[in-house]
């Protein structure tokens, strides 16, 4: 099946949708996901699951894609920030982040989005501390931390209010 | 409104003096339709700025400038990512000198702009311009008819050269500037819409990857590529010298060939790193040239000199440790099509720097290059932008027509980017019966703080990473030293804000560069604030006096006095006490620090609490900035309070760390930073602009917020750690034996 670019295809589940790609079972999500599929929110920032710029929901699970392999992610649904919401509907915390304009260059954002729809997924009311420890896999260089923690607790208190937004985790096998 | 008479044009706009290179007007499409309904709607202006956003929020701020003046709606304005060629060179975007001086020049441009279009529109309504009323874009008669800058869109109009003859709106009459406008970019970029230099994806684009030396100094001996050609999809092995990189279709391929080269090559190793456990002895023993950077006053008569005092301070080499690796695409020309030879995309912070030495690193003339500024990733100075660049160049010249991506990876931006400078400063003063300063000596040793391109001489080696690496290579020559005039490199803030009778600062700057050093946010003033700070407390302390008295009692400049007393204020300084109620903490403490930024930006003090044992941890910032006229609040805030968080960062975690070959601090374990669960609370005040002009606010806390911090160590240790950062093992030196 090879081809003079190289790999083989291999089928994901990402946003809900079936793709076909072509690449090898060992790339990493992340280079799929963004150069592959062309979904760009899904960030680079250090290959080795260091900084959470490249976190994505695997079954509703914070996962870091930049070292998580095309083949153990199969059978398994991929969500990435461009699946959090939609153009005229983002999600509560995108929402929040930019109504407290909770960010600087916002490289890191999209990990963050992720990492907080996770924590939101396992936890309506989460305390401040407990933000803060679940957001310390990501790494901001701007020094917008106290700002997008605001806008996460204030997220889950909108959700709180409208549940209808809130992301519901899957049971893992 | 009739010009008034020239005067003095900001620099940038003095450089770039036609109107037509900063603003264009593009007409709206024409509405068909009857009665009310026609017309020509959705115009808009395009600002075309010389300075780049760099997740600052800067283009949001000069966009909130040019619709204050122009009399449109914020809507309506478009910024445009500056490109050689067309956008006005204002030179780098850096120093904090955007809004001060870019806004400067923008701000007279679109109030010459409006009132060429007020003529226009004018003539066009047939009445005189005091009768007309602008807004949304707008030109409104008594009568009710109207026209509008998107009717009367005409190039011809800004082909001319500004005369500053056109006066800006009062700030008095200001309905957008001063408002917390949101980012223009931050939908899009939360969106995880395509927004930055990592994102591009032109058609046909291939990956490259750069494999590096595994040693500063380190020379490529031998090369098996075979292994990496083996590979489906390997486009071209390029190597040159001992630049070494590969190009493939697909990115995953690109950094699997990486690997086998690295496999691949052989290199000659040797050390040339100074011993890292003692690099205050380097520093201080390296050949250096040293100069007075600024004195003043006479030696105090030695009967009045009732005490004298010394202490030496040291900063280790920072990273600029931007969230996002390096990255630049590049495409050459695989025919005689129109347009340049070599197109880049870069997050430079000058995009006609990094052209100029583009062609000086590949023989070309800047006409041949087209560089195209593209968001990146916070850089806090000058990170490894520019240096992609040259590695997607190199990269693309093997594979024309085909636009080569190349990303770096972590351990290269954390182990090859420029570092800020490590330095050592020495502080002395001499004091009279009640502590007051009678004269204050500053001493720096390190290297200088800019090796950007276009820094030194044009004849001197290219100032790009590859460049030293390929064949017949030049290392990039130890960083110089800008006038103070210009706010100085290594001697930014040494000379001190307070009226002391007598001072002398100086400074040693390396000759010899073995780590290369250029622009970190906030350059020398990092350490010297530090420095200064923590030894104007161990002279109050000496006195017997209170820090924010003793600073108060030696301050004269009001403003200066002001942001000291509203940071002391706002954090309760005078009725602070460690112990809190339910809180024991047997060792909070609290300090203070201040500097008005490169003596000419922002003033701001900061007032730090921390808890201490061995591990340093802030527990909050109180901040107190004046920065004249405020754009956007909200953006300064942020600003701000990023950057003081930056700087908690560096003065409690950061140091690049190396051996004698090469960096060896190159994960995020390896330099860690400031995590979300040791983050300080900050709060931020920002001084009424009574009228003052703006002042450049990016870098204000950096120095303030470390010293305030070494301050609050000694209130709750009596220990003065002097050595940054503080961590456990800088603490514990410091203790006595």
């Amino acid at each position: 099946m090879e081809d003079e670019r190289g790999g083989a295809p291999v089928t994901v589940l990402v946003n809900g949708q079936r793709r076909e790609v072509r690449t090898e079972p060992d790339t990493a999500l992340l280079y799929v996901l963004r150069n592959h599929l062309g979904l760009k929110g899904t960030r680079f920032g250090c290959g080795l699951g260091l900084c959470g710029a490249c976190l994505v929901l695997v079954d509703g699970q914070a996962a870091y894609s930049c070292d998580l392999p095309l083949w153990a992610v199969r059978d398994k649904a991929v969500t990435t920030v461009e699946g959090l919401g939609t153009p005229g509907r983002p999600h509560p915390v995108t929402r929040a982040l930019i109504a407290g304009q909770a960010a600087q260059c916002g490289y890191c954002l999209s990990g963050v989005i992720i990492a907080a729809a996770a924590l939101l997924g396992r936890d309506a009311d989460p305390p401040e501390e407990q933000v803060r420890a679940a957001l310390d896999g990501n790494l901001c260089r701007c020094g917008a931390h106290n700002r997008i923690v605001r806008a996460v607790l204030a997220a889950a208190a909108e959700l709180r209010a409208e549940p209808r937004d809130r992301p519901r985790p899957r049971a893992m096998p | 409104m009739r010009p008034a008479q020239d005067t003095a044009l900001p620099p940038s706009l003095a450089a770039n003096p036609r109107l037509g290179a900063w603003l264009r007007v593009r007409p709206g499409r024409v509405v068909e339709g009857g009665g009310e309904g026609g017309g020509v709607e959705g115009g808009v202006v395009e600002v075309w700025p010389g300075k780049v956003e760099l997740g600052q929020g800067v283009l949001t701020a000069l966009a909130q400038i040019a619709a204050e003046e122009l009399d449109v709606g914020l809507g309506q304005v478009r910024m445009v990512p500056a490109v050689t060629g067309l956008s006005p060179d204002e030179g780098y975007t850096a120093g904090s000198m955007s809004i001060q001086y870019s806004g400067a020049a923008l701000r007279l441009v679109c109030a010459e702009a409006r009132g060429r279009y007020l003529a226009a529109a004018a003539a066009r309504l047939g009445v005189t311009e005091d009768k007309l009323t602008v807004g949304d874009g707008q030109f409104l008669a008594p009568d009710g008819r109207a026209t509008s800058y998107w009717e009367l869109a005409d190039d011809g109009l800004l082909d001319r050269p500004a005369t500053g003859g056109y006066p800006p709106k009062p700030t008095s009459a200001y309905r957008l500037v001063g408002t917390s406008v949101p980012r223009l970019d931050l939908p899009d970029k939360l969106a995880g819409r395509p927004r930055y230099a990592h994102d591009l994806a032109p058609d046909g684009l291939c990956y490259g990857r750069v494999v590096r030396p595994p040693a500063r100094g380190a020379t490529l001996t031998d090369l098996d590529q075979a292994a990496a050609l083996a590979l489906p999809g390997v486009l071209a092995v390029v190597r040159d010298g001992s630049f070494l990189g590969v190009v493939a279709e697909r990115e995953e391929v690109a950094l699997r060939a990486a690997d086998r080269l690295r496999e691949g090559a052989v290199w000659g190793r040797r050390p040339t790193l100074p011993d890292a456990g003692d690099l205050p002895a380097f520093l201080v023993s390296a050949a250096a040239e040293t100069a007075v950077l600024a004195e003043a006053g006479q030696p105090p008569a030695p009967g009045r000199v009732a005490a004298g005092h010394e202490a030496t301070y040291h900063r280790p080499y920072l990273a600029h440790a931007s969230m996002g690796p390096s990255t630049a695409t590049a495409l050459a020309s695989d025919s005689d099509q129109n347009g340049a030879r070599l197109r880049v995309w870069s997050h430079t912070q000058g995009v006609y720097q990094l052209r100029a030495e583009l062609a000086r690193a590949l023989d070309l003339s800047p006409d041949d290059i087209t560089v195209t500024h593209v968001a990146g990733a916070g850089c806090y100075g000058h990170n490894g932008a520019d240096d992609a660049a040259l590695d997607a160049a190199l990269l693309a010249l093997a594979v024309p027509g085909r636009p080569v991506q190349v990303v770096w990876s972590r351990a290269d931006e954390l182990g090859w980017a420029p570092f800020g400078a490590a330095a050592v400063v020495r502080l002395a003063a001499e004091t009279d019966p009640a502590g007051n300063v009678l004269s204050w000596r500053h001493e720096i040793w390190g290297n200088g703080h800019s090796t950007r391109p276009g820094s030194a001489p044009g004849t001197s080696p290219v100032a790009l990473l590859a460049a030293g690496h390929r064949a017949r290579g030049a290392d990039i020559e130890a960083a110089a030293e800008p006038p103070m005039a210009r706010g100085g490199g290594a001697g930014r803030n040494s000379v001190p804000g307070y009226a002391f009778p007598a001072y002398q600062v100086v400074n040693h700057r390396l000759l010899e560069m073995p780590l290369r050093t250029s622009a970190l946010r906030s350059l020398g003033a990092f350490v010297n604030v530090f420095a200064a700070e923590s030894f104007l407390d161990e002279l109050a302390a000496a006195a017997g006096r209170d820090p924010v008295e003793y600073r108060l009692s030696c301050l004269a400049d009001p403003r200066a006095r002001a942001v000291v007393e509203a940071a002391a204020r706002r954090s309760g300084w005078d009725s602070w006490a460690p112990h809190k109620p339910g809180e024991p903490d047997e060792s909070a403490g609290h300090g203070i620090g201040f500097a008005r930024y490169k003596n000419t930006a922002a003033y701001c003090a900061v007032v730090a609490e921390v808890t201490a044992v061995t591990e340093v941890r802030v527990r909050r910032l109180t901040i107190a900035v004046d920065a004249g006229l405020i754009i956007n609040p909200d953006g300064a805030a942020n600003q701000v309070e990023g950057g003081a968080i930056q700087a908690v960062s560096w003065t409690l975690k950061e140091q690049v760390r190396f051996d004698r070959y090469g960096v060896t601090s190159d994960t995020w374990e390896t330099y860690p930073i400031l995590r979300f669960s040791e983050v300080p609370a900050v709060d931020v005040e920002l001084m009424a602009g009574r009228g003052n002009p703006a002042l450049g606010i990016g870098e204000t806390a950096q120095g303030p917020t470390a010293a305030a911090i070494g301050n609050a160590v000694y209130d709750a240790l009596g220990v003065r750690v002097r050595t940054l950062p503080f961590t456990e093992e800088n603490v514990v030196a410091a203790l006595p034996g």
